[in-house]
């Protein structure tokens, strides 16, 4: 009898905790600030995809008058689903579905609520919505520019791609870091390796082994699972280059660069449109010309000057238009 | 007598959980995450009253998911009264097939069911993981070049009816309900369900009594997972998307409704009828564990792990239920339902050869 | 990309697959004492789990790996407390109970890494120990005998619990108990004693399986361990409860996986194939199954719990 009482107890707990966090959805009157909220599917602090996002309504609140909530870790898609849903009924006024696995109920969702704005990436589809919003990446250009520094940087003439699913803006920058490698120097040997999983660490820990025992010296990869590949970089002293946030934190000794994704570029245009009535449905895609895309050096392992110069001219040239990464 | 454990905190709960999730809507999405658990949550119950242990549920969901993905998508134009039920059958149908090669492997390979079906689960995730990659990954997507691993949404014929009344709540619930009674009445009031709890309470007087253990094994199998296999349909024609998606891992598809099952089996006293509060419980608490953990920051992994608890808890008090229970039957003589005694034993197929 | 059977690529993948096979082969091993005594734990996973998220969080609040593994061990062994106590007192069936125990460490890992650290935090993990002499091999030394500490202690293991459970009374005692625990009881064995002893070496070796796996990789996250701990347990079943065919089978496992990243690697095998590849080790796992259960070699008394006087 005890022990079904402390499990009573324990049920309860959850249940009362549960029941408070009802309680706080209260509705807003018109005066409140723009209402955001966001889906994500892993962790908001995974140094990842979604941590980029979480990171963007940071920036844009700097500007904006905005009150955000997040949902996170909603890797089930139809737990994303029901979370989308949730914030639209709850009269959000953004409602941002952060993955590309997400389209497909947003595109059923988003017709049932016309005066919300719904935003989801990457992606480069609106439903022919007007109240849809797409945003996606150039990804494939701060690729393109890893891959220029990389190239540089490489003495065995090898390096390492850890890739999770071919698809979207990973497929893009992988894509983008090889043809920049390649634009350096044809003959360094990249080998990529997609692991088939965004979250398996010990795949992608064993992975860049393999990278490391076929002579890379230096790597790359993107999405949360590549906290496992930075370790075994680590431990083999092998150069690291990031996407999606700045990785620096996942070793100052061997992050050289990062790609930053700075989603408030399309935030911002998306709460802009709003705030002046315009709201139309469509494809915000950012890129380094227009500033949605940024790269972060590791202050604490600086580039050779000429190999500095190299990305910085890269990095003009694709701003210009004068150079193209050649990755569709 | 059947749930002692099972039932005295359900009455308990009855009132919290209508304080706690008051609204319709939030009742509807409880009902909503319910609905996999009780189907998984019965299938497990066929199995276990059968004495198998069916681990499998996630393999079986997604047998089924697949198969009855295919099925409309080969005849998406079939009108919805007829192509509905089809579908549930198709599915069912695929997951009978998952859960029967467990039956069979154990049954005719001696093969331990527990470690079969967890590797029918990792089976069943590639296959699914190689056909929305592959041949079944929407074809817009493909052209659009973004190849989102997900099937093109399968035809509106196939959609889960909303029920009127202003929420989600869809026909799928009342399906999983409808089949919670089916298998009551299945292993209760049929003489193949006195086989297979028969086969589950003691193979060797089964055996004597002229019974086939292994083929009830198997059909235990088959049983347990076309009721998982139609909790992947309801998953994919009952989803948002109405599509089958996934982004690679084990449970963005299922989300783990193949372990919650087994859970809400067990707190359900391994009764079809008594499963259907427990799933509801269940699925209240999953997704309150959602907005528990947007509200106060607690994760929801806190469920996961009260959910590990009650499972050793569950099992675990039922010894002593048990030695209850026959003390009570052995002092007042009287036995009316005396399987309140563990349920959960393993039925050996051929008596073990001594080495 | 010809070069995937070059001399130095065939031993790189040898010494990946050895380092892929640790884990496992910690965790069969506890998982073989446990089983040798007639007790069958399906929590692997779980404790694993568990195991991995102390050593983890250990190392990163000392900066001690030693602290961590200890810590790792201490974990498993608690498991090993609670799981026995359910088993052994409360007489649970073993298969389910395990599943609940699996559950509740992926539940609880995940939990306490949330609200503990939150963000990837990477740790130093395990460097790599040579081997005297072996070390300096060519070829061979330096591709096999360079590996960390907790690798050797797995392979050394084998032939440790070899003696155990063969060459010494409290051997015997396990086997006795496994096979006819009525007739070890009437002999003057205690049944539960013997068992919470297994239990709890098993359950601390799956601890420290999960911590191999941490601070070989150098940080945690939601489920680390990934099915490690049910691919261990079919593992026992595939080396016929012998400490040797653990061994064996482990490294078949090892070797397989490591192939399959170093193709992938290389290129050799790309795209949905790579689907294919990823169930072959459950496949391999099935048949292997089918195969062994001819075999004599299970104890049998696994998973029956012991009741005296019956």
């Amino acid at each position: 009898m005890g022990r079904r009482g402390w499990l009573v107890g324990l049920l309860a707990f959850a249940l009362a905790m549960a029941a408070c966090a009802e309680e706080e959805d209260a509705g807003r009157s018109a005066d409140d600030p723009i209402r955001i909220a966001m889906v994500g599917p892993s962790a908001s602090n995974d140094l990842a995809f979604t941590q980029s996002m979480v990171d963007s309504l940071d920036r844009l609140g700097e500007d904006y008058n905005i009150e955000v909530d997040v949902t996170d870790g909603t890797f089930v898609i139809e737990d994303a689903a029901v979370a989308i849903r949730g914030y639209a009924e709850d009269g959000f006024d953004i409602v941002l579905a952060h993955g590309s696995q997400f389209g497909g109920s947003l595109s059923e969702i988003a017709p049932d609520f016309p005066d919300t704005v719904f935003a989801w990436g990457t992606s480069r589809d609106t439903f022919g919505l007007t109240n849809v919003y797409s945003y996606s990446v150039q990804s494939d250009e701060g690729g393109f520019i890893n891959g220029t520094i990389a190239a540089h940087m490489t003495e065995s003439g090898t390096i390492g791609v850890v890739g999770p699913i071919e698809v979207g803006d990973i497929k893009l920058y992988i894509d983008g870091f090889v043809a920049g490698v390649k634009s350096v120097d044809p003959s360094i040997t990249v080998n990529v390796n997609y692991i088939d999983s965004f979250s398996d660490v010990a795949l992608a820990a064993e992975a860049a082994q393999a990278h490391v025992e076929a002579g890379a010296d230096v790597m790359t990869g993107v999405s949360q699972m590549v906290v496992g590949a930075t370790g075994v970089a680590r431990e083999h002293g092998v150069l690291w280059f990031g996407s999606q946030t700045d990785q620096v934190p996942l070793g100052e000794e061997i992050v050289v660069a990062s790609q930053i994704y700075r989603w408030d570029f399309q935030l911002s245009q998306i709460v802009e449109d709003l705030l002046n009535d315009e709201v139309s449905g469509r494809v915000i895609t950012a890129d380094f010309s227009n500033g949605g895309l940024t790269m972060a050096y590791n202050p604490g392992l600086p580039l050779a000057d000429d190999v500095q110069a190299a990305a910085d001219a890269v990095e003009a040239g694709l701003k210009d238009g004068s150079l193209s990464t050649g990755v569709e | 007598m059947l749930v002692v454990l099972g039932a005295n905190p359900l009455t308990g709960y009855a009132a919290l959980l209508d304080g706690a999730f008051g609204g319709a809507k939030n009742l509807a999405n409880s009902a909503l995450k319910a609905m996999p658990l009780l189907l998984v949550g019965v299938g497990i119950t066929i199995a276990f009253r059968a004495g198998v242990i069916n681990i499998g549920g996630e393999g079986q969901i997604i047998a089924g998911a697949i198969l009855s993905t295919l099925f409309v998508l080969g005849f998406p134009d079939v009108p919805r009264f007829v192509l509905l039920p089809l579908t549930f059958l198709v599915g069912a149908l695929g997951g009978a097939i998952w859960g029967g090669m467990a039956g069979v492997l154990k049954s005719y390979a001696r093969v331990n069911e527990i470690l079969s079906t967890i590797m029918l689960n990792i089976i069943a995730v590639q296959i699914l993981n190689l056909l929305l990659r592959g041949p079944l990954m929407d074809p817009g997507e493909i052209e659009k070049g973004s190849r989102i691993p997900h099937t093109e949404r399968l035809s509106g014929n196939a959609d889960l009816p909303i029920l009127p009344g202003g929420t989600r709540l869809h026909l799928g619930v009342l399906i999983a309900v409808l089949m919670a009674v089916a298998c009551y009445f299945l292993l209760f009031r049929t003489t193949q369900g006195l086989r297979l709890r028969a086969v589950g309470h003691n193979p060797f007087a089964s055996r004597y009594a002229g019974m086939s253990v292994k083929r009830n094994v198997v059909l235990a199998f088959m049983y347990s997972g076309a009721m998982c296999g139609m909790a992947g349909v309801t998953l994919v024609f009952g989803s948002e998307g109405h599509r089958l998606a996934t982004d690679g891992g084990a449970t963005t598809f299922t989300g783990a409704a193949g372990f919650n099952g087994i859970v809400a089996a067990l707190f359900g006293g391994l009764h079809p009828l008594w499963t259907i509060p427990a799933s509801f419980l269940f699925g209240a608490l999953l997704v309150g564990a959602n907005a528990m953990q947007r509200a106060v920051q607690v994760p929801a992994a806190l469920i996961l792990a009260l959910n590990g608890l009650v499972v050793v808890f569950v099992v675990g008090s039922m010894y002593a239920r048990a030695r209850l229970a026959r003390a009570a039957s052995e002092s007042s003589d009287q036995d009316g339902e005396s399987d309140s005694r563990s349920p959960v034993r393993s039925a050996d197929p051929e008596p073990r050869n001594p080495p | 990309m010809s070069d995937f059977l070059t001399v130095s690529v065939l031993l790189a993948t040898l010494a990946s697959g050895i380092r892929l096979a640790t884990p496992f082969l910690l965790a069969a091993l506890g998982e073989t004492i446990g089983q040798r005594s007639g007790v069958l734990n399906l929590g692997v996973e779980g404790v694993m789990l568990l195991g991995a998220y102390g050593a983890y969080y250990a190392t990163l609040r000392t900066d001690s790996i030693l602290f961590g593994i200890l810590v790792s061990l201490i974990v498993g062994g608690v498991m090993g407390i609670v799981y026995g106590v359910v088993t052994l007192a409360l007489k649970a069936e073993q298969g389910i109970s395990g599943i609940g125990i699996f559950i509740f460490g992926l539940g609880l890992s995940d939990l306490l890494f949330q609200k503990q650290v939150g963000t990837p935090t990477p740790i130093d993990g395990l460097g790599d120990v040579a081997v005297p002499l072996l070390g300096d091999l060519p070829w061979v030394g330096e591709v096999i005998f360079h590996q960390n500490v907790l690798v050797y202690v797995a392979f050394l293991l084998v032939p440790v619990l070899w003696f155990v459970i063969n060459r010494t009374p409290f051997g015997l005692n396990v086997r006795a108990v496994g096979e006819t625990p009525e007739a070890a009881d009437s002999l003057g064995v205690s049944v539960d004693r013997t068992r919470y002893i297994t239990i709890f070496v098993g359950n601390a070796m799956a601890g420290l399986a999960g911590g191999a796996l941490a601070l070989e990789l150098g940080i945690f996250q939601q489920n680390l361990t990934n099915g490690h701990g049910f691919i261990a347990i079919a593992l026992v079943y595939f080396g016929a409860w012998r400490p040797s065919g653990v061994m064996a089978g482990a490294m078949v496992f090892g070797l397989v996986s490591a192939t399959v990243l170093q193709w992938k690697t290389l290129g050799i095998v790309v795209g949905t194939t790579a689907s294919i590849v990823g169930m072959f080790p459950a496949v391999l796992t099935i048949l292997v199954l089918v195969l062994v259960s001819r075999r004599t070699g299970q104890p049998s008394a696994l998973t029956r719990p012991f009741e005296r006087g019956h």
